[in-house]
């Protein structure tokens, strides 16, 4: 039982070790994809410079979706082996989740005003990732809504599945009602025939997402498990 | 002998690990009387005797098998009375009655024979078997809540705290109850505060096995 | 199956206790739909377009209104432990309640959408179509709905929360339900819709009860 449990202390001297190479790695790798992309990549015949955007849209929606997978793997993991870090890095991925939906979505409604002339069109893409955020939404009020933290992670670990299960159906669903009212007149992105010149860029940016999740992440397992240390502490003033 | 056994159980709550190293025995037509302070744990250790709350370690077993293995003949085989009377307000006495002897074993659903009657007399209470639960007092509630577990026949019977908001008569029919249950070989686990006399009831003290100045709860072990 | 029977029919009969408290989901739901001509104007063409939608999207909010209480009650007063204390797999437990939900919500909500439809002006072709579609659909959403109903339990504002976690998940049921009524009025064939509707509910049917089961043991820990 004991062995099973990753050690915390463990854990806190490798992700120390760790955290100052993956925000270095994010800084870099930040550094050259923005340059890349802002002053490398050529503007797209069509859509001018605007289309510099996607350089952080996409990435951003990618890792909506990274995340949310993420999330779900570990709240499996906690709920089937009750591995407590699997408890914590849930529950510390939302917000970080949360944050990269509403930049996608931010950055693609920025794209859409010069593209489609509005900052919002019900679209298959930008329904989805909007029901994405309310699913974020629905997540992090559950781990907050009870006095004992074991009950709210236990509880949004359910949820984190049953919404994981339903995102597809979610996508197909709004595909399809989409296809209905909507003709395919919006511009769709990318295409297998994005040039070399525009894909490094857009890699590298989705690196240093990767990397600023792991980044953050693990901050924030090093801060959660700092404050349960300090619940432990008052709860031991309590109970003796 | 049928025999009720925990090894080793160890029981947290929320974070906080409440008794470890805790072991007892019950046998047939015994009777354990769970004695402690306020959060020495005597509830945590009947929810986990009843199967609510899983142990975070340690085993539970019937006649030496274990209870996780059949969840469902184990819950087969036992009464539980907790803080709560489960009594609906809009229903009868009889009906709240007749609901939860409908879904014991051994009984057809909806038929539970004639034990509801006896039950409510066991308890001073037959003459309010046409009463909605709305109208009932605590102590009126609790008599009924314990009518249930005489209606149908199991062999362990798991009281949390059950006398309170009893009355003496009330409480020495519930004596009275026990002695007739293990009598007939059944097994009782109690945990009270007030004086219940249970003959040669052993006694587990859970002040024996609270962890103090331990870790983290779960984070640290 | 006979203690299926039992919980739903002791379900059934709560609600009809209640009297006119049983049937708020319903006038709930015939409230919002009457709002709408207030809110767009009373002219016929326009009401008729909108009225398969603003039906779904009033019967939907009905739905999830009635389930903050699936559990809640039983939680509160202690019947839920006893009902996971009775020896059948909780799964069944959440399948009996469920189902005396849909009879008690969902069916009154079926039998109001016609009159509804005919308040909006929707052409009569598309009525049969509405029916069939909001009986597959609404099973659905008490199913789904159940789960949330179980996760909230013990949480605070659990009303706003539950809206929270669940409507999300009831857009591919609304989707659908609203198509299969508009292509029945446009004249189209409805036999996809239906049939992915159809699927939701066989999905949903082993699904929910086994992920509420797991909330609810969660829950009485």
């Amino acid at each position: 039982m004991i062995q099973r449990f990753a050690n915390p202390n463990r854990f806190m001297r490798l992700s120390a070790a760790v955290v100052p190479w993956m925000a270095g790695a994010t800084m870099i790798l930040g550094a050259a994809g923005l340059y890349l992309g802002l002053f490398q990549a050529p503007a797209d015949y069509q859509q001018g410079e605007s289309v510099r955007i996607m350089y952080v849209h996409v990435p951003a929606a990618w890792m909506a979706l990274f995340c949310y997978t993420s999330m779900a793997a570990a709240s499996a993991t906690a709920l089937i082996w009750k591995h407590p870090l699997a408890d914590l890095a849930a529950r510390s991925t939302a917000p970080i989740g949360i944050c990269f939906t509403f930049l996608a979505l931010i950055t693609g409604s920025l794209w859409g005003k010069p593209m489609w002339g509005t900052w919002w069109v019900w679209d298959a893409r930008l329904t989805s990732v909007l029901v994405l955020f309310f699913l974020y939404l629905g997540y992090m009020a559950l781990v907050n809504a009870f006095d004992d933290p074991a009950r709210g992670a236990k509880a949004a670990a359910v949820l984190a599945l049953v919404g994981f299960v339903n995102v597809p159906i979610i996508k197909f669903s709004v595909d399809w009602w989409n296809s209905l009212h909507q003709p395919a007149s919006v511009l769709k992105l990318g295409g297998p025939s994005i040039h070399p010149s525009m894909l490094a860029p857009l890699l590298l940016m989705a690196l240093a997402f990767t990397t600023y999740y792991f980044w953050v992440l693990l901050v924030r397992l090093r801060a959660e498990i700092i404050s349960g240390k300090i619940r432990a502490i008052r709860l031991r003033q309590v109970h003796g | 002998m049928t025999q009720f056994t925990g090894r080793n159980l160890v029981c947290v709550r929320g974070e906080r690990r409440v008794f470890a190293g805790l072991d007892f025995a019950v046998d047939a037509g015994g009777a354990l009387v769970l004695a402690g302070a306020n959060g020495s744990g005597k509830s945590s250790l009947l929810r986990l005797m009843a199967g609510l709350l899983p142990p975070a370690s340690g085993t539970l077993s019937w006649d030496g098998a274990a209870t996780a293995a059949d969840p469902e003949a184990h819950r087969a085989r036992l009464h539980y009375v907790g803080h709560l009377d489960a009594v609906k307000p809009v229903l009868t006495v009889a009906e709240n009655l007749r609901f939860w002897a409908g879904l014991r074993p051994g009984r057809r659903a909806g038929n539970p024979g004639d034990s509801v009657g006896p039950a409510l007399e066991t308890f001073g209470i037959a003459h309010l078997a046409d009463v909605p639960g709305r109208f009932l007092s605590a102590g009126q509630k609790r008599r009924l809540t314990l009518a249930r577990i005489v209606t149908a026949p199991a062999p362990l019977w798991l009281l949390d705290e059950p006398t309170t908001a009893l009355d003496e008569a009330a409480t020495a029919s519930l004596e009275a109850a026990i002695a007739g249950h293990r009598a007939g070989g059944g097994m009782v686990v109690v945990a009270t505060h007030t004086k219940m006399a249970v003959d040669g009831a052993r006694v587990l003290d859970l002040s024996g096995f609270a962890v103090r100045s331990q870790g983290a709860g779960a984070l640290d072990s | 199956m006979s203690r299926f029977l039992h919980i739903a029919r002791r379900d059934v009969r709560l609600a009809f206790r209640q009297g006119i408290g049983g049937l708020m989901a319903v006038m709930f739901f015939v409230l919002a739909v009457v709002l709408f001509p207030f809110g767009v104007g009373p002219e016929v063409n326009m009401l008729a377009r909108i009225s398969a939608g603003v039906i779904w999207v009033a019967a939907l909010l009905a739905s999830m209104l009635s389930l903050e209480q699936l559990f809640q009650t039983d939680f509160e007063d202690g019947s839920l432990e006893l009902l996971a204390l009775t020896p059948m797999p909780l799964e069944v437990v959440v399948l009996a309640k469920v189902t005396a939900h849909w009879l008690t919500t969902g069916l009154p909500l079926i039998a109001a959408a016609p009159l509804l439809a005919l308040l909006l002006h929707m052409n009569t072709d598309g009525f049969a179509v509405l029916i069939v579609a909001l009986a597959l659909g609404t099973l659905s959403l008490s199913l789904i709905g159940a789960v949330g109903a179980a996760l909230i339990l013990g949480s605070r504002r659990g009303g706003v929360l539950l809206s929270l976690l669940i409507l999300p998940l009831y857009i591919p049921v609304l989707i659908f339900g609203v198509g299969a009524v508009d292509a029945a009025l446009a004249g189209f064939t409805v036999r996809p819709q239906l049939l992915v509707l159809g699927a939701f509910f066989l999905a949903a049917l082993p699904l929910c009860p086994w992920a509420s089961a797991a909330a609810l043991r969660q829950a009485m820990e």
